[in-house]
């Protein structure tokens, strides 16, 4: 079943920079700029990107927590199409049921004031699931799901008394507890020891096979992005520069900004010499950008063609392998 | 085999808590030669800061030295005072702390901050000489001198992150270690940084600590790695022999576990469990709760810290065979 | 090196519960839980302050007080005779001239209209509670309200709310307090009221809102959103509990300043109650025995009460600090 669960369509978020009470807001920060990508059913997406890139923006909008500025977010809820970038009120909040978010931060994201068991239960007292009981049942069902057993001695545990492994766990529990077809899953392993970090990696993997879920897996790392997801785009100022196979993106890059970042990423093996990064210059802020190519002040193969055109649009250049480049 | 300039025995150091004391590093054996760069690894909590501030004797008021020897160039550090300490400080170690684009004074100019630096171990020095040498160094780590009198928050991180390099350079150290130097960056950066540090330590001959969770960057930076878990060192040596012949199931362990965009896409390792506290380390080996190969005499005593051949170090009862 | 290590790849996970789990959870009702879990809760945060040496000192204060309010009544009951002892309407006519000195019989003496001066200490000290804790709730409650919706809305409520509080800080306390009780008769619950209201709109509004603007931006407050939460649960069900702490802490500033407040008003005349510490003192006053020190016992007692309870309140708030901001505490 390759249905197309998510469609992003121009999608677009500016942030505006005030500048004092009365003068007009004139410059604005292209956060997300025309964005557009699908996932189907039970693929996971991976966004990467370094800092500035759009990326954990994208994972906001698609969660609602932005509006966007313009743009169309498709989604898939119970047979329709919707579009979730308008959404209010109740329609809003029955959308929440299909879509969740995993946070970077397992200490931040868990109330401290919380017992475990509220915060898994949360979804399910929000969205008005089950009585008392029935949902003790599905929380410890859940704990025991992602590996916290026995589920009753973490039931009523608070934060500050579980490991960051056990607190990223939790939050895991939390969003998968009502079933949720998507799930938004924003560097949940960054802040983790390395030998913490696979159990959890393995445990989204497993999870969303059991359970069906769909992900966008944002992260900075690209070796974790390789085993986490099926399909890879690379963002790059607020825009989509390439995108494919995540083995073909990695292995055959077209885009001069994902070899450099490629060529960029540290291999754990002393025997291995690595290319140095073909970039210059450093990373801007997408402020008011012109009308350029996004990557052009830091490309080492930018011609005149560059210079001259507006930012290229993203082309399948073979086998769904996208790239947004004149030179390719 | 060019001479040791530090040389660490049995060196152990607790931090005293409401809670009780915390064992950080605990009987650690090491040596580094003039001009190498020794890379430390490990989880969080395994000590590596501890040991890192420990030889800088920047020490917290509730940390208690409890043994050992830090050989200087043949000076032990340990037994010095804050004053006799203040001569080897910045002047012939220096240190680039973790986060350290958050250590350089907001309300200061970084050129400001950098001569004030020479100033307090040089003693006094004609400004003008000093301002020229903020604006080698400055070009030794590849920022244009021109932002010298500007303020940190007018840098970007990269940027801050050589400024605080160069802070760490002004006095010809002859030792830096540097604490998770690269790891608040975005990638293209950490890169640039890393070639930097290592092209430095070529033209310079300095000898260079770094310390990391980071296998990949300490694989890119290191002639030698020491393999950091629960205040030991329970591995140390050349950087190529620890990733090809590990010898220590954690190292084997750790090496698997992480992953990397080059080569075939291998199955990650688990190691299940949790570092342990440090409060009440476990018994024997600090390794054996988390070890499958963990037998009777691993839960009893620790092991020794022994060389395997050509100054392959390990400290296992049941070493992996190479 | 693969082949070697054969760690756990994946984590075994089974979704079936066995029966002893469930039959624990059935054991174990929420509500008793929770219970313990608050207790649990008390007993650490009692061990954190009990550390704090003023913060017992300032308690054994209000406890040693409040021991006398409690012991009042009971005095008056089966101990003293009523016609002598009484706080208001009592005369002693054991004693000759008026105000006496302290005796035996009158351990703090009397005042100027006969009335034993313990016996109106003792008296007063219940409603000196009483006026500081109704105080304290209404200034914590509007104040946390205004700070946590001030905070999560922003923009135009928070400007007006800011506005109002800005308002009531450049007015002068006192003097408002003296223009309102010129303008309709105050007593103690009217007053207690209107320093609540005064005090919350104002700064403890202030204060709490750039608490509540840090946990704003906490991460668990977007996974609420993204569950579906509303607005409103979000105020109530995280950002109010994550400020409780707070709250409590100036609660007894609060009762601080109301305490004062009060005894201000009531020297100058301005309370239409029967008998307070400050009324005493303006009771002295009024007879000219104020600035007479062979009078002390009509001043000092009340005012000692005053200075006391009032310092009290405020170590507590103090070791309270310590127990509610975790950077405060020693290592």
């Amino acid at each position: 079943m390759s249905e197309t669960l998510v469609q992003v369509e121009n999608l677009r978020k500016l942030f505006p920079l005030t500048r004092g009470l009365f003068r007009r807001e004139s410059l604005f920060v292209h956060a997300v700029d025309d964005v557009n990508f699908t996932i189907k059913r039970g693929e996971s997406l991976g966004l990467v990107g370094e800092s500035g890139s759009g990326k954990t923006t994208t994972g906001k909008l698609l969660v609602r927590l932005l509006e966007p500025t313009s743009g169309r977010i498709l989604m898939k809820m119970d047979g329709e199409e919707v579009d979730i970038s308008k959404l209010k009120g109740e329609s809003l909040k029955r959308f929440r049921r299909y879509v969740q978010m995993i946070f970077q931060d397992p200490y931040e994201s868990l109330n401290p004031r919380f017992t475990v068991f509220d915060t898994v239960a949360e979804p399910l007292v929000v969205q008005g699931i089950g009585d008392v009981l029935e949902r003790e049942e599905r929380v410890a069902q859940m704990l025991a799901l992602v590996g916290l057993t026995p589920p009753s001695s973490f039931l009523f545990r608070f934060p500050h008394e579980l490991s960051g492994g056990q607190r990223q766990r939790v939050a895991i529990a939390r969003a998968l507890i009502i079933e949720p077809s998507f799930v938004v899953a924003d560097e949940p392993t960054s802040m983790l020891d390395v030998s913490i970090r696979t159990g959890i990696m393995y445990l989204m993997l497993d999870l969303a096979e059991r359970l069906g879920v769909t992900y966008l897996y944002i992260t900075h790392d690209l070796a974790v992005a390789r085993y986490m997801s099926s399909k890879l785009a690379v963002m790059y100022l607020g825009k989509i520069v390439e995108m494919g196979e995540t083995e073909e993106v990695l292995q055959k890059p077209l885009h001069p900004y994902t070899r450099a970042l490629i060529s960029a990423v540290p291999v754990p093996d002393p025997r291995y010499k690595r290319p140095i990064p073909e970039i210059k210059g450093a990373i801007s802020e997408p402020i008011n950008p012109p009308p350029t190519c996004r990557f052009l002040d830091r490309c080492l193969q930018a011609t005149r063609i560059c210079k001259d055109s507006p930012h290229p649009p993203l082309e399948d250049k073979g086998g769904g392998h996208y790239v947004a480049c004149y030179m390719v | 085999m060019a001479e040791s300039i530090l040389k660490i025995e049995n060196f152990t150091m607790h931090y005293m808590t409401k809670a009780g004391e915390v064992s950080a590093v605990d009987n650690v054996d090491l040596e580094i030669r003039k001009g190498e760069s020794l890379g430390l690894v490990g989880e969080s909590g395994c000590g590596k800061t501890s040991l890192a501030i420990s030889i800088m004797k920047l020490l917290p008021e509730n940390a208690i030295i409890k043994g050992g020897h830090i050989y200087f160039d043949g000076t032990d550090l340990v037994p010095l005072s804050e004053d006799e300490m203040r001569r080897f400080r910045w002047r012939r170690i220096s240190m680039i702390f973790q986060a350290a684009m958050n250590s350089l004074n907001p309300v200061y100019k970084v050129s400001d901050q950098i001569i004030e630096a020479m100033e307090t171990h040089f003693g006094h020095i004609d400004y003008y000489e000093a301002r020229e040498k903020v604006a080698n160094l400055f070009r030794l780590v590849g920022l244009d001198p021109k932002f010298m009198d500007q303020y940190p928050h007018e840098y970007s991180g990269g940027m801050r992150q050589r400024a605080v390099i160069a802070m760490a350079l002004a006095c010809d150290p002859d030792l830096i270690i540097a604490d998770e130097p690269t790891t608040a960056l975005d990638v293209i950066v950490q890169d640039n940084i890393l070639r930097e540090l290592k092209a430095l330590q070529e033209k310079l001959g300095t000898t260079m600590i770094y310390i990391s969770h980071d296998i990949a960057v300490i694989a890119e930076v290191s002639h030698r790695i020491g393999i950091m878990y629960a205040g030991k060192i329970v591995e140390l040596a050349d950087a190529e022999e620890i990733f090809h012949h590990p010898i220590h199931p954690y190292t084997a362990g750790l090496m698997s576990a992480f992953p990397s965009i080059v080569g075939p896409k291998r199955e990650l390792v688990t190691i299940p469990g949790e570092p342990p506290d440090l409060l009440n380390p476990p018994s024997g080996c600090r390794f054996h709760p988390r070890c499958q190969y963990a037998t009777k005499i691993c839960r009893e005593k620790e092991p020794e810290f022994k060389d395997y051949g050509s100054g392959h170090m390990a400290s296992c009862w049941n070493p992996l065979e190479g | 090196m693969e082949e070697r290590t054969k760690v756990i790849a994946k984590p075994k996970v089974e979704v079936i519960l066995e029966e002893e789990e469930r039959k624990k959870l059935k054991e174990m009702p929420l509500w008793r839980v929770r219970l313990y879990l608050t207790w649990r809760e008390i007993r650490n945060n009692w061990k954190l302050f009990s550390e704090n040496k003023i913060g017992l000192v300032g308690l054994g204060i209000i406890i040693f007080y409040a021991f006398m309010a409690i012991l009042h009544p009971i005095l008056m009951k089966w101990v003293w005779d009523p016609n002598i002892y009484d706080p208001i309407v009592g005369y002693s006519y054991d004693e000759v001239l008026q105000p006496a000195p302290p005796s035996l019989r009158h351990l703090l003496g009397t005042d100027p209209l006969g009335r034993d001066v313990l016996s109106q200490l003792m008296y007063s000290t219940r409603s000196e509670f009483a006026l500081g804790i109704l105080a304290a709730i209404i200034t914590v409650t509007i104040g946390t309200t205004v700070g946590a919706v001030a905070a999560y809305f922003g923009g135009i409520i928070d400007t007006l709310l800011m506005r109002l509080a800005d308002l009531i800080i450049m007015l002068p306390f006192v003097t408002i307090l003296i223009v309102l009780s010129a303008m309709f008769k105050m007593n103690l619950i009217i007053l207690a009221i209107v320093i609540g209201i005064l005090s919350g709109f104002g700064g403890t509004g202030i204060v709490i809102k750039s608490q509540a603007l840090t946990i704003k931006v906490r991460a668990y407050i977007e996974a609420a959103k993204v569950a579906g939460g509303s607005d409103w649960h979000i105020i109530f069900r995280h950002i109010i509990p994550n400020l409780m702490p707070l709250s409590f802490l100036y609660m007894m500033f609060s009762v601080t300043s109301a305490i004062f407040s009060e005894a201000v008003l009531s020297f100058f005349g301005l309370l239409n109650i029967r008998m307070s510490w400050g009324l005493m003192i303006h009771t002295a006053q009024t007879a000219g025995y104020l600035l007479n020190p062979k009078t002390w016992w009509l001043i000092v007692p009340a005012g000692l009460s005053i200075t006391l309870l009032c310092s009290a309140f405020y170590l507590v708030g103090r070791a309270l600090d310590e127990v509610v901001n975790p950077r405060l505490r020693k290592r």
